[in-house]
């Protein structure tokens, strides 16, 4: 009796730190957004309370509605090809072949960059007339775009960018495939099935629980896409607002412009879309998730 | 013999696949090596030439000069020190209470942990701000270090599964002796969770090092600055000198790489780990 009292008190004690870590930086932080997101306010004081005003300013605002439709159009792209050439990739590498393992460092290396200096790297392979890949282009006689210089390319080009980094969804993916049982292919193969049927009836839906965890992962991390279009952008969002992505609009109305009550009104809208589109994720997984031994 | 035949040309074009990736994966780097080591006259030649012609090492000496990458170096490496003090301190105790110890409200506080990982950064950045606002502390290092110590929901996730792996049979031999909670924490798990603080170390390591944003929001004076921020300084400044940039691009990215490279094998597990029994 004496023992299980003692170690509830032992229980809150080490729990303490991150108890205080979810109150201060978690769950404050989003109440008192919620709250100076109906305010006017300069980061220092609030002066008053202006109701639905900075929603509405919002609404009304044409970069915003500019950079929701960036940012949606990037997430659209960028995690359904993640996701396709992650799965891709991770089955080649999953084979029984010579060298698996230096591939496997090799896929790897790119994530190990920091973004600033992928971003620096890659403007520089885009450059539109001394890069690398429209050197490739030109010597294959294929037309060569400007990249970061021209508003319809500027987002596919973050996209594909977003791809050299695969390389830890394909370790997500790879762990995955290792935990499916050998005896479900075996048995495949004795009826007769090919590779696609393997892939199609086997792989997929014993992997679907690990699809599920990424593409949600994904999508939040699309969705907060900054760094990439910040560097190659010099911050500016431009061409022609084409790379202007929603949280640099919230960081612009923050820190550039002070207008920290609209800035907090942006904050809950994307925790409010994210956790819709988790919700709806989990939703529709019902449908097409399988976990083992159901 | 057919069937032999078969499997070897599969394999082979697995192969052709994976070597054609390979390239597109490191073909990059090997250009960012390359640029770092012309004149920016050899930038601007057309057709691209793939060897350096005359291997220009000052481009690096060069870095030193126009940035100060020396007090970058020692900024951005006490943060990372920092914080990776940090995490150990608050995580393995909270992953321990999640894991370990009776308490009402552990399962509660549990799945608080998993949906905290969801949340955005965006939409705390900002009433984060304010906090350290209030607190007088924009402009120092304590906005990058302060959150460290109260705990990151994906290490407690993770040594929390490492430390319901482990047998009964060592805390209740513990308590008969009359070891305290605090003794079986520190001094029989703590020891045996080893390879999974490596994890962490490595993995906060690179979350600091790389980190862009929270140097972007709290810092202000340029002495201040960590190596990130020094690059993109760095290219507002001198946007069009492409060697220069391309040496500090791989001046900052070198010691994560080289880490790597002693390390590979705990960071690979790390990845798995982290990202698949979420």
């Amino acid at each position: 009796m004496m023992n299980a009292i003692r170690r509830q008190k032992y229980g809150w004690l080490f729990i303490l730190p991150w108890l205080l870590g979810i109150l201060i930086f978690y769950f404050y932080p989003l109440m008192s957004s919620f709250y100076y997101s109906f305010t006017e306010f300069n980061g220092f004081h609030v002066s008053r309370f202006v109701g639905f005003d900075n929603y509405a300013e919002l609404i009304r605002d044409e970069l915003f509605w500019i950079s929701v439709k960036n940012t949606f159009v990037y997430a659209a792209l960028a995690v359904p090809i993640g996701l396709v050439l992650g799965i891709f990739l991770s089955v080649m590498l999953n084979m029984k072949i010579k060298a698996q393992g230096i591939y496997r460092v090799i896929f790897f290396i790119p994530t190990l960059f920091p973004i600033v200096a992928t971003g620096v790297l890659w403007q520089w392979l885009l450059n539109s007339q001394f890069g690398l890949v429209n050197y490739v282009l030109y010597e294959l006689h294929l037309p060569q775009p400007s990249w970061f210089g021209d508003e319809l390319w500027s987002k596919p080009s973050i996209v594909f960018i977003a791809q050299w980094c695969v390389g830890s969804d394909i370790l997500v993916f790879l762990a995955g495939l290792q935990d499916i049982p050998n005896d479900y292919y075996e048995a495949a193969t004795i009826d007769g099935s090919g590779p696609f049927r393997k892939f199609r009836y086997i792989t997929l839906p014993l992997m679907s629980p690990v699809i599920l965890y990424s593409v949600i992962m994904a999508m939040i991390g699309a969705l907060q896409q900054f760094v990439l279009p910040f560097i190659v952008s010099n911050g500016t969002g431009g061409p022609a607002n084409s790379t202007l992505f929603y949280n640099m609009l919230l960081y612009k109305n923050a820190f550039a412009l002070f207008k920290m009550g609209q800035a907090n009104a942006m904050a809950w809208m994307m925790f409010a879309a994210v956790m819709a589109l988790t919700i709806f994720l989990n939703w529709t997984s019902k449908r097409w998730v399988h976990y083992m031994g159901e | 013999m057919k069937r032999d035949r078969k499997q070897r040309m599969t394999h082979l074009s697995v192969h052709v696949i994976l070597i054609v990736f390979s390239l597109f994966f490191l073909i990059p780097i090997y250009i960012m090596l390359s640029t770092s080591l012309k004149t920016q006259a050899e930038t601007l030649i057309f057709p691209i030439q793939l060897i350096p012609e005359s291997w220009k090492f000052s481009n690096y000496s060069n870095v030193f000069t126009l940035i100060p990458f020396g007090r970058y170096f020692f900024n951005t490496t006490f943060i990372s020190v920092m914080n990776i003090v940090g995490v150990l301190f608050s995580c393995p105790l909270a992953a321990y209470a999640l894991a370990r110890l009776q308490w009402k409200g552990r399962e509660f506080i549990f799945y608080v942990t998993l949906g905290v990982m969801m949340i955005p950064y965006a939409s705390t950045m900002v009433p984060v701000y304010m906090i350290f606002t209030k607190a007088h502390m924009i402009g120092s290092y304590w906005p990058l270090i302060l959150p460290a110590f109260f705990g990151s929901p994906f290490f407690i996730f993770l040594l929390r599964q490492f430390f319901k792996g482990m047998p009964r049979d060592l805390e209740d031999a513990a308590r008969v002796d009359g070891c305290s909670e605090l003794d079986i924490y520190a001094k029989i798990f703590l020891p045996l969770t080893k390879p999974a603080l490596l994890t962490i170390i490595i993995f906060q390591l690179i979350n600091s090092w790389n980190d862009f944003m929270g140097p972007l929001i709290y810092l202000q004076e340029s002495s201040k600055y960590t190596l990130q921020i020094g690059l993109q300084q760095f290219k507002l400044a001198h946007g069009t000198d492409w060697p220069s940039m391309m040496a500090a691009a791989f001046l900052i990215s070198m010691p994560i790489v080289v880490l790597f490279f002693f390390m590979q094998k705990r960071f690979m597990e790390g990845i798995t780990f982290t990202g698949i029994k979420g």
